[in-house]
């Protein structure tokens, strides 16, 4: 910045000096032509300024008005030939001059660049309604999503996973559960025999209560079995011949129905919602004593009945019971001191219910059309 | 189970809506499947329909009884005829082309008239014509010059049976003009009976049930007729060989009964229940097994008394002789083994205890003197017999299941009865009874303490016998507790603390489960711990999907022929290495896999056409049989499979790398990495399924964790892949997780900048690169941080049997900034050692 000569309005307020000549004719009887001239000069670069429109132009007009070889440049140069007494009114005028030409410059100079960022933001236009690239996507199978649903619940509330195996005797799988053969129960489960000796696909995870417990008699246990497990059936839309279940069961001294209910209800609540209604449905099973099924109201159609209920308003969501004394026993408990509970569900079923699939057939089927969508 | 509302009302009172009555039942345990209303009044559709409701109600200003009075012949159709008929107001002449009517054609007006279901005009019922159950509406129409505008019904038309024979004729006490739905209107529920349960599957059973929880009055039914002929005895004469296989046998005798149609009504119930109508004989002995739920079997007493030569026939209950057969009533030749039970006499065979009678002996159209039985049998012989000849009858299904012996008289009796009142005849006096072995009806001691300890709630003594009392149990309360006999007509209540826990669940139910307070497990919690196998396991699946791979679930059921697709050498896999069923359900799904990747290789394989890029993997177990182990390992395994594009295309981008070897190798690599687990090295390996010359086999620490490679072309043949490659790893994840690490440390991110060089080299192509990369690395030491491979070229520049390797270097001082001079050293340190030992060359551009 060359030294503030013309003072301080004049910097503040150049535009008032601008085409007055009205201003020194209020002093001067007649205007020094060097003055005149610079002011021409200057009318003439600021009327050329607003043809100015790339970056290229702004620097020669610099270099023609502002330059070292420009007129006003030239004046301050000059100034010590000029006579003692003008030299006052003529540095002060050059200065003033100097001044409006670089607010002007400085100013056309941000629009220039406004409207060439314009022009440049405008040319990249895309189209935003092209679909983006596709990163390559890995994904959990449906099953696996709603299994760490099921093992996550059950950990909040003292639960951990127990797993036992898929190919089990017919002791663990029925006879210690008291389902000895020719029980009418047996009719419950279609079974797969393997060759050999008593030994079975198993048809639940319930024999993993009995390991379960034999592993930790006589101390309490909390656990949850997952599993696959199998029946003898005609694949079909509705029906499996292989099928994940996971089974719950707590065993201790103090262990009632009402527990089994508090415990049960929390779970659905988690997986569903705080809201819903639940109903408990005498049922059997050889194990439990008392037996239920848990029904939890619609959460299609909250109750008022659909397709996927059936038109009940209630979804079968899981079955329990008190663990019978006899696999109490079996497990290694006084079944006059120990209690507990059992429930067991089918996460497929609840997958289903959940994303209405219409096909259990889907779920070993792999097919990517259908595991591309969880 | 099938069960007529207007049938239980005879066992009890009942005020109840449809859907109440439903509600209530399923509470009981009595899980109701569907209503299907006969008449009565539909129910609302109302917000809240819990149960699937079926079927017709009959308005009463529609549907009344009416009564034919005439019935002529139409005049131009020999197949119709016209019925003057009455429905309580008019005479009215209605148009029909009912079979059973045809007998009364022409013959006048009729002495008796004949009682029909009439619909007037505008009724809305089933079409008989159609098949299902298709409504429709009764509009006026000429038939035959004919103008008709209502008719005359048939049980299908009405929704009562899929009867479309001929019209119902009903009983000729019906009142004329009485709305149809107050004279027979009815809702029957499909009732699932529980295997526990087997004493409701019978009508007086059912209603037991209600009476306990409504407190209405139940009423059994009794045999009310007296006997108006002679005394059984000398009659019949009955020996029971074993009364564990037969604990109690009954017969009653009747003769002279006229098997003509029973009633209409017990028609109208019987067919309502499922069964179908004969005559006035079998009928009843139907009947009164869904009353009581006894199964009852009549056999034709002169047919009896003629194998006797004459004599007083001999009843004989044995267990079946090995090779002996009957042919029952199926006309089915069974051939026995001593677990079935046969009903004898001295002739031989007459029928399949407590399953099915013999044909011999089977009640013909002329039989008119029967000799009725009612026993009991051990279930378990009963569901051997009935399960290995997959014979499902009535009787069968209810014995095998254990039906209580006090029964058989009382349902003996009452069918004697029944035949007398639809047939008529002579009932003998008495009964011909061996019970050898009357059943322990248990006596269960039970405290409030009990309950409490069980179900969580307290309920008092009084209140507790009051609920068993009205389930029949007797019972003495003596302060907190309660002695609770069973009653006569259950076998499902145990001894010591399993007749606690019968007679527990019994309050429960009557009590309702419902009414238990909820309550937060109070118990101590069991000692916890961590559960690594399941959670690197879960880690491992989260690793992979963030590497791009798609988890699947495949059948661990799979056959032989589908695994040895996978195998080079197709006798490499041995049919005793395998889980095998013995009762598959088909022959794909015939053993237990042994090998995950041909599953997984299975999936691939289906999916080829769908999409340009498949990435997969599984997590499972396989199954190994082991010899003197009477169940197999089941070792965990991770099996992956890939094959298409290496990225996705888009529109502006068409991807034309296809995944191969090194993409699983990174996918490994990457696991492995994730997981922290130290010198892993992959080595030239042969796998059956695998390219021999794009193979590897991984190695962590020197444990050999499995193998990866591209699928062997050969191999590649049997499967339906595009041209593209096929790579595949099967990894054993037991070892995989005993090796992960539960924690790892991290390193602190360094002071000092890192130094970065690239350096390219020519070695002699055979020359792994990993041997280039392990000696770089050794030679680096600690101030080597990184060393990555960013180029191999091959070509003439270079010469022949060479290859160049460019690798980009990262050093990394600890505890100073690195000089130029210091960088130098280390370059030329690492770059003389690769020309000594590998005989590399600096390659300069
Ligand atoms: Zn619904």
């Amino acid at each position: 910045m060359p030294a503030n000569v013309g003072g301080t309005t004049g910097n503040k307020c150049p535009s008032l000096f601008v085409g007055t000549g009205l201003f020194f004719g209020g002093f001067m009887e007649e205007k020094p032509k060097i003055i005149s001239e610079l002011e021409e000069t200057r009318d003439k670069a600021l009327a050329s300024l607003s043809q100015v429109n790339d970056e290229e132009a702004l620097q020669n007009w610099r270099r023609d008005y502002l330059g070292k070889a420009s007129q006003v440049m030239l004046t301050f140069a000059s100034l010590g030939q000029q006579p003692k007494d003008m030299r006052a009114l003529l540095g002060q005028t050059a200065n003033q001059v100097k001044q409006a030409l670089e607010v002007a410059l400085e100013e056309h100079t941000q629009r220039v660049k406004q409207t060439a960022l314009l022009h440049k933001v405008q040319s990249e236009q895309v189209d935003v309604t092209l679909p983006g690239r596709a990163p390559v996507q890995g994904g959990l199978h449906p099953q696996t999503q709603v299994m760490r649903r099921i093992f996550a619940i059950f950990a909040e509330m003292g639960f951990q996973v127990y797993r036992t195996p898929d190919v089990e005797s017919d002791l663990y799988n029925f006879e210690l559960l008291n389902i000895p053969a020719y029980h009418p129960a047996r009719d419950m489960w279609d079974t797969f025999h393997v060759e050999g000796e008593g030994v079975v696909l198993r048809t639940h995870t319930s024999p993993g209560q009995i390991h379960a417990m034999r592993q930790n008699a006589p101390k309490p246990v909390r656990v949850i079995l997952p599993g696959m497990c199998y029946r003898y059936e005609q694949i079909s839309a509705r029906s499996e011949i292989q099928f994940n279940q996971v089974e719950v069961i707590a065993v201790g001294k103090n262990i009632t129905f009402g527990d089994m209910k508090g415990t049960l209800n929390g779970f659905v609540r988690r997986l569903f919602n705080a809201d819903v209604r639940t109903r408990l449905r005498p049922s059997y099973f050889p194990f439990t004593e008392p037996s239920a099924e848990m029904d939890v109201e619609c959460f299609v159609c909250a109750g008022k009945g659909c397709s996927v209920c059936k038109s009940s308003g209630w979804l079968e969501i899981l079955g329990c019971g008190m663990i019978h004394p006899a696999v109490l026993e079996n497990g290694g408990y006084d079944p006059r001191v120990f209690s507990g509970f059992a429930a067991g569900m089918g996460p497929e079923r609840i997958s289903m219910l959940l994303h209405k699939i219409e096909d259990i057939r889907y779920f070993w089927g792999n097919d990517v059309r259908f595991l591309g969508q969880f | 189970m099938k069960i007529s509302l207007n049938w239980l009302k005879d066992y009890i009172d009942i005020d109840l809506s449809l859907e109440d009555l439903a509600r209530t039942l399923t509470m009981l345990g009595l899980e109701v499947e569907e209503i299907r209303v006969v008449g009565l009044e539909l129910p609302q559709k109302s917000d809240r329909s819990e149960f699937k409701i079926t079927g017709l109600g009959w308005p009463s200003d529609y549907f009344v009884v009416a009564q034919i009075d005439e019935v002529m012949p139409h005049p131009d159709a020999d197949r119709l005829t016209l019925c003057r008929l009455n429905d309580g107001g008019a005479d009215l002449i209605v148009l029909t082309g009912a079979p059973n009517l045809f007998p009364y054609k022409g013959i006048g007006p009729l002495v008796k008239p004949i009682k029909v279901a009439y619909a007037r005009e505008g009724s809305v019922l089933y079409d008989g014509h159609k098949p299902g159950y298709e409504l429709t509406k009764l509009k006026r129409a000429k038939i035959r010059g004919v103008e008709s505008f209502s008719m005359v019904c048939s049980e299908k038309e009405l929704g009562i049976s899929d009867e479309h024979e001929g019209i119902i004729i009903l009983d000729s006490d019906a009142p004329t003009g009485m709305p149809l739905a107050q004279y027979m209107g009815d809702a029957v529920y499909e009732v699932s009976i529980l295997p526990n349960m087997i004493r409701d599957a019978s009508m007086v059973g059912v209603a037991r049930e209600l009476s306990a929880v409504t407190g209405k009055a139940l009423r059994v039914p009794q045999r009310s007729v007296k006997s108006n002929g002679p005394n059984i005895a000398g009659k019949a004469a009955i020996e029971i060989r074993d009364p564990q296989l037969n604990p109690r046998f009954v017969l009653g005798l009747i003769e002279a009964v006229t098997p003509r149609e029973s009633p209409y009504w017990v028609q109208r119930r019987l067919r309502m229940a499922g069964m179908r109508p004969i005559n006035a004989i079998v009928d009843a002995t139907n009947y009164v097994m869904l009353e009581t739920g006894q199964p009852l079997h009549a056999f034709d007493y002169d047919v009896l008394k003629e194998r006797a030569n004459g004599e007083r026939p001999t009843i004989i209950t044995r267990p079946a002789v090995e090779g002996e057969t009957i042919t029952t009533l199926d006309e089915v030749r069974r051939n026995l083994d001593p677990n079935d039970i046969l009903v004898t006499d001295t002739a031989g065979p007459l029928s399949l205890a407590g399953v099915m009678g013999g044909l011999e002996s089977e009640i013909r159209p002329e039989t008119r003197n029967i000799l009725l039985e009612g026993a009991s049998w051990n279930f378990i012989n009963v569901r051997k017999t009935t399960s290995r000849m997959h014979l499902n009858s009535e009787a069968g299904y209810r014995f095998a299941r254990g039906v209580h012996p006090a029964l058989a008289s009382w349902a003996v009796e009452l069918c004697l009865q029944r035949m007398y009142e639809w047939g008529g005849g002579q009932i003998y006096e008495g009964l011909v009874d061996k019970y050898p072995l009357p059943p322990q009806d248990p006596q269960v001691e039970i405290t409030v303490a009990d309950v409490k300890r069980k179900l969580g709630i307290t309920i008092p003594a009084t209140e507790i016998a009051d609920i068993l009392r009205r389930l029949e149990f007797k019972c003495q309360v003596d302060g907190d507790r309660v002695v609770a006999q069973t009653p006569p007509i259950r076998l499902d209540i145990g001894s010591g603390e399993v007749g606690k826990a019968d007679v527990i669940e019994e309050i429960a139910r009557i009590y309702s489960y419902n009414a238990i307070p909820e309550t937060d497990l109070g118990d101590d919690l069991p000692p916890q711990g961590n559960n690594l196998a399941l959670d690197h396991e879960e880690k491992i699946k989260d690793i992979l999907v963030g590497l791009g791979l798609q988890e699947v679930i495949t059948y661990r059921l799979t056959s032989i022929e589908r695994e040895n697709r996978l195998a080079l050498d197709r006798n490499e896999l041995n049919p005793q290495s395998y889980v095998k069923l013995r009762n598959p359900s088909a022959p794909e799904r015939a053993v237990m896999r042994r090998s995950l990747l041909a599953s997984v290789l299975e999936v691939l394989e289906k999916n080829v056409h769908l999409s340009e890029r498949l990435a997969f993997f599984e997590i499972g177990p396989i199954f190994v049989p082991i010899k003197g182990q009477q169940l197999p390992n089941e070792p965990r395994q991770l099996a992956l499979a890939m094959t298409g594009k290496r990225h996705n295309s888009a529109w502006d981008v068409v991807e034309k790398g296809q995944l191969d070897f090194f993409d699983l190798k990174g996918v490994l690599s990457g696991l492995l990495e994730s997981l922290h687990l130290l010198n892993v090295s992959f080595e030239p390996a042969s796998h059956p399924a695998m390219h021999p010359g794009k193979c590897a086999q991984i190695f962590v620490n020197g444990n050999s964790l499995g193998y990866l490679g591209e699928l062997h072309p050969q191999v590649k043949e049997r499967y339906d892949f595009l041209s593209a490659c096929v790579v595949l790893a099967e990894i054993d994840l037991d070892k995989l997780v005993s090796l992960t690490p539960l924690w790892f440390e991290s390193a602190p991110v360094p002071l000092f900048p890192p130094v970065l060089e690239d350096i390219a080299l020519i070695v002699d192509a055979n020359i792994p690169a990993e041997r280039v990369e392990t000696l770089i690395r050794q030679t680096g030491g600690k101030m080597l941080s990184a060393v990555h491979l960013f180029d191999v070229y091959s070509g003439e520049k270079i010469g022949t049997g060479k290859k160049s390797l460019a690798y980009s270097m990262t050093y990394q001082p600890q505890d100073h900034t690195m000089t130029a001079a210091e960088a130098t050293a280390l370059r030329n340190k690492i770059v003389r050692r690769l020309e000594r030992e590998v005989g590399a060359q600096l390659r300069d551009e």
